[in-house]
């Protein structure tokens, strides 16, 4: 780890004053995944700016739907009733994901934050496109088992947000709260927060530099009430999914008024499926309906060879999903 | 707080065998008993002192390394300008400025001398073989700043393209001849096995694949070295054996055994790749030497994946070939595998094919290829564990096929004597092992069908494998003291790894003694004691208990012939051999009232203490040993006509969603005949461990090497993984009662190794019959259970 500085910033004002002045700082919430890449030499800071005593806390309705503090603890939102009763694809995507300890610790706004879990990036012996750009992609001809198969580009076929919450939120339509050094605040939806890798993998959502995320807010809906996130690992716990599926219909009478789909671990970003949504929308709740919105969802999908299994495994996935949602 | 909440349900865990049993009776019988670890308070409290954990020497300071990134290529010059300019370095030692050692592993004549696992040792020139090998070792006077000079330091490379492993089209093939540094003949033959394959009636060829496995203990290799004067050093180790790593380094600096001590009190796993004494070791001795101060290193987990070896990537060929009623005809295996570009080392997976059934045709060769990668290790059970997922699926296979249990085709082909070497066994209890198993499995309510038991969604398999593993050869010594106030000192330089080696010689000593067992003190892990064998191959147990055992005998031995000629004692003018200790009594053996206790006899002599030497060795039977203080030498030739194996067998259930491709063990049985178990309660943990590193093996662990850049992408425990308690079930494990007359003095065989055998064979059966669908390629991952792989 390089040598940096450690300051606790009391306002959102005063955390972003100091980004602007140092621009290679960083926001430090729970640590658990900055940390890591800072030892690993991944990410270099000459600055960590402390954001846990910034008042972005809370978990409660609005007009909006629910809105949840960026600086909750990942075990706090899990285990919260509103969001157990109302948003249960969002609970499960927490719990099933890294480990108790890591829970307690890590934010919602460093969750979503995550960076990909591609070997090649996590170890800066090799070249990279995404942490050293116009370096090269050693994963495509390479070892490609966990990557993606949805949004690639020649550039980089890494699934960017490797976790599993902005996956459920994608699937919600939830909007997150930012914030600038000005103080102004804007709103963008999860889905277009993140951005495809194209030529330049090295960016990875439409933060600006210094933003802050203050706060995720998931609109109320009967698809959410009746939502469930699977995930899919090699190991029973503690590991990232090979697919996951986040789903929420509305059923009535057998048949789907709306539907929500998002997929994890396929896409270089949370992959909102409006294709397999398009399917649902109007349809039986059918194992076959089932079946035909996820070929949908899959069928621009661009499997490598290790990963090939992943474009039968994801569908299956959001197969199995729909059909645990439609009883 | 959740945090809390969490502690105080820790306290309410009920502890399970508390041990009771010495309460009631002090003495008799300890031996066996699930004693709690005697060293566990002290792990817990954090008193026990690991390798890295020396921190009071005078002036300690910190080494790192500086490794590779690229697999292959010249180090043309390093650029330290920014990295020296940082305050606390004391010193970058590279290839450059490296005081020369007396001798390295770099040629065969060096390499032998040293005992090194690798013929090749970094910084001795510019060369970079493999990614991860040492370019330069960074001392400063805080850990930390030495991590940041190492990430400062510039090292120029040419770097050329490196060969991956033997799957690269470029890489080429040799017959190796023998393998493990020449320890190993590599072809073996039997019989006629191409002719009687070729006639068998039934015949089965499949190649079995294996992913590359690291060790992984939870205490990384540690090193602090202590250069006490110019021709003395002290290194606190983290090895599995003391006395290797004593000669590794003093053959390598050029001092005596007696100049160099290695001290490991404790030690947080081995798994094998601590049997050996590897490059970070001696360089760190160096450093000490170079800075005059004494320094530590410790390996970083990424650094564990090219520091101390791993199980090598390999694929092997098993023909086997039986009669229409299931009898083996003929075997024949072939192993592929990679190694590094000085040393052939390949586990030796033929030698479990050849000798765990009946056949009487047999043939095995190795073929190798050179890559960019450090030299394989013995990794726990190295060649039995790949072996019997080789032969133990194929036996699998064979039972399908014929429509015969998987139990019955073992029986069928059961082994009398061993088919290896013709000879007998020394004890063998398999089939009370498939017995029992079977019987607490409920295996008679398995359903002959693959694929046809379900549980919901989920398909339901029941597998099973045995399990084998050969009773090495090896001695070792201890010294036991006696003091008259009734404490004693048991002292022997093994290691405990973690596993129980403090507890279950403790307990030795004390039954041996007739002490109450918390008054034996037993000491282990230092060159300073008497010799012990690497604890490796699973030989700890029966030969350390067989000296201790043995060093009691020899100071009771002292103490009776004190008595004969003490004219006071009840024992006077006995004859010797007419006299034996019971229970820290001695008496007569045709009238035990006859006799004394030791306290008595040493006050009256004036005794403060009385002290005994033993030498437990492979082959001295434990009955002659019961009669005498020194076994019967002919009794070790005896041995020599016996071959000595633990045997055992795993059953499993796994439920398959076969949508989703993954694989859950739900079930677990282990029944093993192992010799004389020593402690019931660690020798359960031993099992129920390897059986878990066996399902790693089975489900998940593999450690990927890039095959254009020849360098792991998955090298952290993040990435690598390895069973979680969410993965392994509740886990029955049993021993079978057996009585070894020729193993060693105590009739141990050891069960370090023998739990991880058969293991994913067992877990790749249960697939089968769960899904019908074969896979020979571990691990067994959702992509290969969902078809789009070739299996
Ligand atoms: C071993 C392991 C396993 C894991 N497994 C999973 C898993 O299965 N599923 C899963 O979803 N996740 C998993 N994770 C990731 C884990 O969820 C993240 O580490 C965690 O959520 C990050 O939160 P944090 O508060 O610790 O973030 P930090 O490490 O403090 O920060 C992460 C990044 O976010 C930025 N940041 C944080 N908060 C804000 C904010 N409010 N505004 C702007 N920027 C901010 C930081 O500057 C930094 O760049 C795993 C992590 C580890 C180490
Ligand atoms: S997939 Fe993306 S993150 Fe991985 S090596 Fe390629 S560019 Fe880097």
């Amino acid at each position: 780890m390089n040598n940096f500085s450690y300051i606790q910033a009391n306002s959102a004002k005063e955390a972003t004053g100091i980004r602007q002045a140092t621009p290679q700082a960083a926001y430090i919430a729970g640590g658990t995944t900055l940390l890591d890449l800072m030892k690993a030499h991944l990410e270099e800071h000459p600055q960590l700016v402390d954001i846990n005593l910034l008042p972005f806390k809370g978990i409660e309705q609005t007009s909006d739907g629910l809105r949840i503090g960026a600086m909750e603890r990942m075990s706090d939102v899990g285990e919260h009733p509103l969001v157990l009763q109302q948003y249960p694809a969002v609970s499960e995507s927490l719990l099933l994901a890294a480990s108790p300890q890591l829970r307690n610790m890590a934010s919602i706004g460093g969750n979503i934050l995550q960076r990909t879990r591609c070997g090649y990036f996590r170890d800066a012996a090799f070249p990279c496109n995404k942490r050293v750009p116009g370096s090269g992609c050693p994963a495509i001809a390479g070892d490609n088992h966990n990557l993606a198969i949805l949004g690639t580009s020649e550039a980089c076929i890494a699934t960017a947000y490797p976790g599993d919450l902005s996956v459920a939120l994608a699937a919600l339509d939830a909007v997150l709260t930012l914030e600038n050094a000005k103080g102004k605040q804007r709103r963008v939806p999860v889905t277009e927060f993140y951005v495809l890798p194209g030529k330049t993998p090295q960016r990875e959502t439409v933060l600006e530099p210094g933003e802050l995320i203050v706060a995720v807010t998931i609109p109320a809906a009967a698809h959410a009430r009746r939502s469930t996130y699977l995930k899919v690992r090699e190991r029973a716990s503690y590991a990232y999914a090979l697919a996951s599926a986040a789903v929420g219909l509305d059923v009535q009478g057998g048949t789907i008024r709306s539907a929500r789909v998002a997929l994890g671990g396929v896409g270089t970003k949370p992959w909102r499926s409006p294709e397999a949504e398009k399917v649902l929308t109007g349809a039986p709740a059918t194992e076959a309906t089932f079946r035909a919105a996820a070929a949908a969802a899959l069928r621009g999908a661009q499997p490598r060879d290790d990963n090939r299994f992943k474009v039968e495994l994801a569908q299956n996935t959001l197969v199995q999903a729909l059909m645990k949602v439609a009883g | 707080m959740t945090f809390v909440l969490q502690l105080v349900t820790l306290q309410n865990i009920p502890m399970d065998t508390e041990p009771k049993f010495f309460e009631t009776n002090p003495t008799a019988g300890v031996v066996g008993q699930p004693l709690n670890r005697v060293d566990g308070r002290d792990k817990v409290m954090g008193r026990a002192k690991y390798s890295a954990e020396f921190n009071n020497l005078p002036g300690l300071v910190h080494a790192v390394l500086k490794t590779s990134d690229v697999a292959k290529g010249r180090i043309t010059g390093f650029d330290t300008t920014a990295a020296l300019k940082q305050p606390g370095v004391l010193a970058i030692i590279t290839h450059q400025n490296i005081p020369k050692l007396a001798k390295t592993p770099n040629d065969a004549e060096g390499k032998k001398a040293i005992g090194a696992p690798m013929g090749y040792l970094p910084l001795t020139d510019d060369r970079i073989h493999y990614a991860g090998q040492p370019v330069a070792v960074i001392v400063a006077d805080t850990l930390e700043r030495a991590q940041y000079a190492a990430a400062l330091l510039r090292v120029q490379v040419a770097a050329e393209k490196p060969l991956a492993s033997y799957e690269d089209p470029k890489a080429q093939l040799f017959d190796p001849t023998k393998i493990q540094d020449g320890k190993t003949q590599a072809h073996v033959v039997r019989g006629n096995a191409q002719t009687a394959f070729a006639a068998a009636p039934i015949q089965l060829t499949h190649k079995y694949t294996h992913a590359i496995n690291h060790h992984n203990p939870m205490e990384p290799g540690a090193t602090t070295a202590h250069w006490e004067a110019p021709d003395r050093l002290t290194v606190y180790e983290s090895t599995q054996g003391v006395t290797r790593t004593q000669k590794a380094l003093s053959t390598m600096l050029g001092l005596s055994a007696e100049q160099v001590r290695v001290v490991t009190k404790y030690l947080g796993g081995g798994f094998g790749c601590k049997g050996s004494c590897w490059p970070h070791t001696v360089l760190t001795v160096q450093a000490a030497k170079f800075v005059g101060r004494p320094v530590k290193l410790s390996l970083t987990r990424p650094q564990m994946f090219t520091s101390m070896g791993h199980r090598e990537d390999q694929t092997q060929t098993l023909r086997l070939g039986a009669t229409n009623d299931g009898k083996l005809t003929a075997l024949i295996h072939e192993k592929t595998s990679t190694t590094s570009p000085w040393d052939n080392y390949a586990e030796s997976n033929s030698k479990i094919v050849n000798m765990l059934y009946e056949c009487p045709n047999f043939e095995a060769s190795y073929q190798l290829a050179r890559a960019n990668v450090m030299t394989s290790t013995f990794t726990r059970a190295p060649g039995e564990a790949p072996g019997s997922f080789a032969l133990e699926s194929s036996m699998d296979d064979l039972a399908y096929q014929l429509g015969i249990d998987p139990i019955e085709i073992r029986l069928r082909n059961y082994a009398e004597k061993d088919p290896s070497t013709g000879q007998p066994w020394s004890s063998k209890s398999l089939r009370q092992c498939y017995a029992r198993g079977a019987e607490l499995f409920g295996w008679s309510k398995r359903n002959p069908k693959a694929g046809a038991t379900r549980n919901g969604r989920l398909l339901v398999g029941w597998g099973m494998a045995t399990a084998s593993y050969p009773v090495h050869n090896s001695q070792g010594m201890a010294r036991a003291r006696l003091y008259a106030d009734g404490h004693a000192v048991v002292q022997s330089g093994a290691t405990d790894l973690g596993t129980g080696t403090y507890t279950v010689m403790t307990q030795v000593a004390a039954e041996a003694l007739g002490l109450p067992v918390e008054k034996v003190r037993f000491e282990l892990g230092d060159t300073k004691l008497p010799t012990a064998p690497n604890s490796g191959g699973s030989v700890a147990a029966g030969t350390v208990s067989s000296s201790v055992y043995m060093a009691v005998q020899d100071l009771w031995q002292k103490l009776i012939k004190v008595a004969v000629l003490d004219k006071k004692s009840p024992l006077y003018r006995a004859k010797l051999t007419d006299v034996e200790a019971k229970a820290g009594r001695l008496q007569l053996k045709a009238n035990p009232k006859k006799g004394e206790g030791f306290a008595a006899l040493m006050k009256r002599a004036d005794m403060a203490d009385v002290e005994g030497n033993g030498q437990g060795r492979y082959g001295s039977g434990y009955e002659d040993a019961q009669a005498a203080a020194n076994a019967d030498p002919a009794k070790k030739d005896e041995a020599a006509h016996h071959s000595m194996h633990s045997f055992g067998a795993h059953f499993c259930e796994v439920q398959v969603d076969p949508d989703l491709g993954t694989v859950r063990v739900t079930r677990w049985v282990s029944v093993h005949g192992a010799g004389r178990i020593l402690n019931a309660k660690t020798a359960r943990s031993q099992i129920i461990g390897g059986s878990i590193f066996g399902i790693g093996a089975a489900l998940m662990e593999g450690t990927v090497r890039d095959q254009n850049l020849a360098r792991y992408t998955n090298a952290s425990l993040a990435d690598y993984h390895i069973p979680v308690n969410a993965d392994i079930p509740d886990m029955t494990v049993e021993f079978i009662e057996e009585h070894d007359p020729y193993i060693n003095a105590m009739g141990v065989k050891g069960i370090g190794e023998i739990s991880m055998v058969g293991v994913s064979a067992a877990v790749a059966n249960a697939v089968f019959h769960a899904t019908g669908k074969r896979v020979r390629e571990l691990p067994i991952t959702p992509d290969k259970i969902l078809g789009t792989k070739a299996v």
